[in-house]
């Protein structure tokens, strides 16, 4: 079965009453058969029916042993970092969340973890990084908010030779569009609040490992640290699941339009888009993700740090919030926004600009889109 | 502050369907609604009470009258049919016995064409009877039988478009001309075809009533109807639903606004799989007949291509030399829909509608009615276009 059948039938497995859709599961603890005697679900932080048939149909989509699903991308991340002990070292790519920047900085730093920052889309650059104390090579396979474009084949040559974990951070990019782990990845993690949600009222985390013994040590991992999803949450996140190949398709479709169009405009300076002919690794993100590329577009206005506010202030569909993947359109700028939380000296190293604007395209009809960036555009004046 | 855009009717059906009816900013900035499940609603003082009444200020006062996120819903709704108004109700058959209800009384006449959903039509004959309202049934999409039906006591003609389950388009200028010919309101029920594909207001009925829980839910996890009008006609049918209390709850509707947001999407594949599926039936050597009015075969094709932009994803078939067990045995066969009744959500499901719906009556009633013993629904889902096809193709094959 194809990726639309399959989200829409994995998972979602008849019960008893015949359900067309699945009962939530609330239920916070289960009886047990007998002391000792433990049934398919004790506690719902260990287990819980609900999250399980979502934990299914993602790791089917993705090509997994497994899949956990987590309160929030970040509780994902935190997880996968928990593999990491006293004194491992972790290669990551500069162009990276802010969210992720902070965990490695800021509190995996506490337990004697650290941390080298590439440019990711230089795979010689990582081989170079890694010691012999690195224990994984953290890479998003498109960049926020640069869009940079990792060759995800060459670096898990890279890792395997080094015996060194490849997790991959694909927030960007679904399923729908590529898996980290046929290429080579051992770790896919997702903030599944965006496309996997895709209606901006869900936090949700996913991972997914390549091999069982990899799924058991995360599952262990996310059972004693308990940053699971409720059986609310992951309802609304198999809900939006069944749809996220249709919305993905056409979010590609208008953002691939909306970059052009972009491209074209005097206010303009840089439009980053691995859809674009001009995009730096356009070849090697057709060669990885075929004629989809997800529907994150960033730019660079002409003007200041001014202009650019001016600008996410003056669109009218698309709401100024962080976050992505939606079916609303969204813009902001990274530098106060989205990467805010990264230190300003290390925000200029890896070319997060004042000037620089992030786009996240919905399901709008693009030309109603296209025409309140340029009703924008005018606004804000740009030099 | 809450700002309330209503996206002007230029804007596409995509954008609509993402944003008509709901505020751009929203309590708490948040960019989704949030969910009020409040019962009943609290005011400063006695003197607010009194300014309410007075002023009739847009708030809400108790639960049964309306909430918040049913609001939303039914400005969405309105904007997306074109209509001015729309009324949200727990089913779609709370929403046309809530509107029968307010507009016929004892002595009034309904004239109804026959193919219909059988619930409307039991509701009508057995029980609006009861309270002295005549129904009639004349042939579908016969106007001669309509007109003629009609006398000084007839209060609406109703009609589905298309009907279920033999798709059958009715020409809708046709209809509303003997309606304004008589003064009589006119009624669609526009389930199977969404305002995607169809505006019954644009050709001048009166009412448009959809099941809700169909492709406007689209999820298969949410009861609702609505009513769309005037706001004129609708206003007295929204006070008597606040006395009938068949109103949706907070969080059906939220699920129901969600749903909507992909819409414009989900319609574009139902619409595509059901050409593609309906195509591949009627060239397959075990299928006698297919309804589907997209196909050039159907006999309402050029009413469907006159009034629709696509046609959906509900298909009736016949199959050759089956009884009703040979019949069912490929339903049985098939893996991916799944076997049940309701239509319209992202799952594809398939269902013998004798068996289904028609198990209990005389099968010369059943003839009467066109549900033969070999007939298969299928409403086609998102799914995949070719595993659909596939399994089909598998389940068809000889035994």
């Amino acid at each position: 079965m194809k990726f639309r059948t399959r989200a829409i039938h994995i998972g979602s497995e008849p019960d008893a009453t015949g359900a067309v859709v699945p009962p939530i599961y609330l239920s916070t603890t289960f009886v047990q058969p007998g002391p000792g005697d433990w049934g398919a679900f004790d506690y719902s932080r260990s287990g819980n029916p609900t999250r399980a048939r979502v934990e299914k149909t993602i790791a089917d989509l993705e090509g997994a042993a497994g899949s956990l699903a987590f309160s929030s991308g970040m509780a994902a991340t935190h997880c996968a970092m928990g593999l990491l002990e006293s004194g491992s070292h972790v290669v990551a790519g500069c162009d990276m969340y802010g969210g992720t920047y902070r965990l490695l900085h800021k509190i995996c730093n506490r337990n004697n973890i650290s941390v080298t920052l590439v440019h990711a889309d230089d795979a010689a650059a990582i081989a170079q990084a890694i010691r012999p104390e690195t224990k994984m090579v953290w890479v998003e396979s498109i960049g926020n908010p640069l869009m940079s474009v990792p060759d995800l084949e060459q670096i898990s040559q890279i890792t395997n030779k080094a015996g060194v974990l490849l997790a991959v951070d694909s927030t960007f990019v679904p399923p729908c569009i590529l898996k980290p782990l046929d290429l080579g990845a051992d770790i896919v993690m997702h903030s599944a609040t965006k496309y996997f949600g895709g209606h901006s009222d869900c936090l949700a985390g996913a991972l997914s490992a390549k091999t069982p013994e990899l799924h058991r040590q995360l599952y262990f991992i996310q059972n004693a640290t308990g940053g699971v999803i409720g059986g609310l949450e992951a309802f609304l996140l198999h809900r939006g699941i069944k749809t996220m190949e249709l919305r993905v398709r056409e979010q590609s479709k208008s953002a691939l339009a909306i970059a052009q169009w972009l491209e074209s405009h005097r206010s303009v300076a840089r439009v980053l888009y691995p859809g674009l002919a001009s995009h730096p690794h356009h070849q090697r993100a057709v060669r990885l993700m075929g004629d989809q590329f997800g529907g994150m577009v960033t730019f660079d206005v002409r003007g200041d740090i001014e202009t650019a506010k001016r600008l996410c202030k003056a669109t009218e569909l698309f709401g100024l919030a962080v976050s992505c993947g939606a079916v609303e359109s969204l813009i902001e700028q990274p530098a106060t926004m989205s990467h805010a939380s990264y230190d300003p000296a290390a925000r200029a190293q890896a070319g997060i600009c004042d000037t620089l604007v992030r786009i996240s395209v919905g399901l709008e009809d693009p030309e109603d889109l296209i025409a309140d960036l340029d009703r924008a555009l005018a606004i804000a004046g740009g030099a | 502050m809450t700002s309330s855009s209503n996206p002007k009717s230029e804007l596409g059906f995509g954008t609509q369907s993402v944003h008509a009816g709901e505020a751009r900013q929203k309590p708490n900035d948040a960019i989704t609604d949030s969910i009020c499940c409040a019962s009943t609603y609290t005011f400063e003082s006695t003197q607010s009470i009194l300014d309410y009444l007075k002023e009739n200020h847009d708030r809400e006062e108790y639960g049964r009258y309306g909430n918040p996120n049913e609001k939303v819903v039914e400005r969405k709704l309105a904007v997306l049919e074109g209509a001015e108004d729309a009324i949200v109700y727990s089913s779609g058959m709370a929403a046309i016995v809530g509107l029968l209800m307010c507009k016929l009384s004892a002595g009034d006449e309904i004239i109804f064409f026959d193919q219909c959903y059988h619930r409307s039509r039991e509701f009508c004959v057995k029980h609006l009877s009861r309270f002295g309202v005549v129904t009639h049934q004349v042939k579908t999409g016969d106007m001669g039988a309509m007109e003629s039906a009609i006398n000084s006591k007839t209060k609406m003609l109703v009609s589905e478009s298309p009907t279920n389950p033999h798709l059958t388009v009715i020409d809708l200028e046709s209809f509303v001309a003997i309606g304004k010919r008589h003064g009589i309101e006119t009624l669609i029920d526009s389930t199977l075809a969404t305002p995607y594909n169809l505006k019954p207001i644009e050709w001048g009925v009166d009412y448009v009533w959809h099941s809700a829980t169909k492709y406007m839910g689209g999820h298969n996890d949410l009861l609702a109807g609505v009513i769309c009008g005037s706001t004129q006609k609708l206003e007295p049918v929204r006070r008597l639903r606040g006395i009938l209390g068949s109103i949706n709850s907070p969080h059906n509707m939220y699920l129901l606004e969600r749903g909507l947001k992909t819409f414009a999407l989900r319609m574009e594949r139902h619409n595509h799989n059901g050409q593609r599926i309906a195509e591949f039936l009627e060239s397959h050597p075990r299928v006698q007949r297919v309804y589907y009015p997209g196909l050039e075969s159907h006999p309402s094709h050029a009413f469907a291509k006159k009034t629709m932009k696509g046609f959906s994803g509900l298909i009736t078939f016949l199959v050759k030399d089956a009884d009703w067990k040979q019949t069912a045995a490929i339903i049985d066969k098939c893996k991916i829909p799944r076997i049940g009744p309701s239509l319209g959500g992202v799952e594809s499901l398939i269902e013998q509608p004798m068996v289904m719906s028609y198990f209990d009556y005389p099968s010369e009633q059943r003839e009467q009615f066109g549900i033969y013993d070999n007939m298969i629904r299928m409403a086609v889902g998102i799914e995949d276009t070719d595993d659909l096809i596939e399994d089909l193709r598998q389940a068809l094959e000889m035994p």
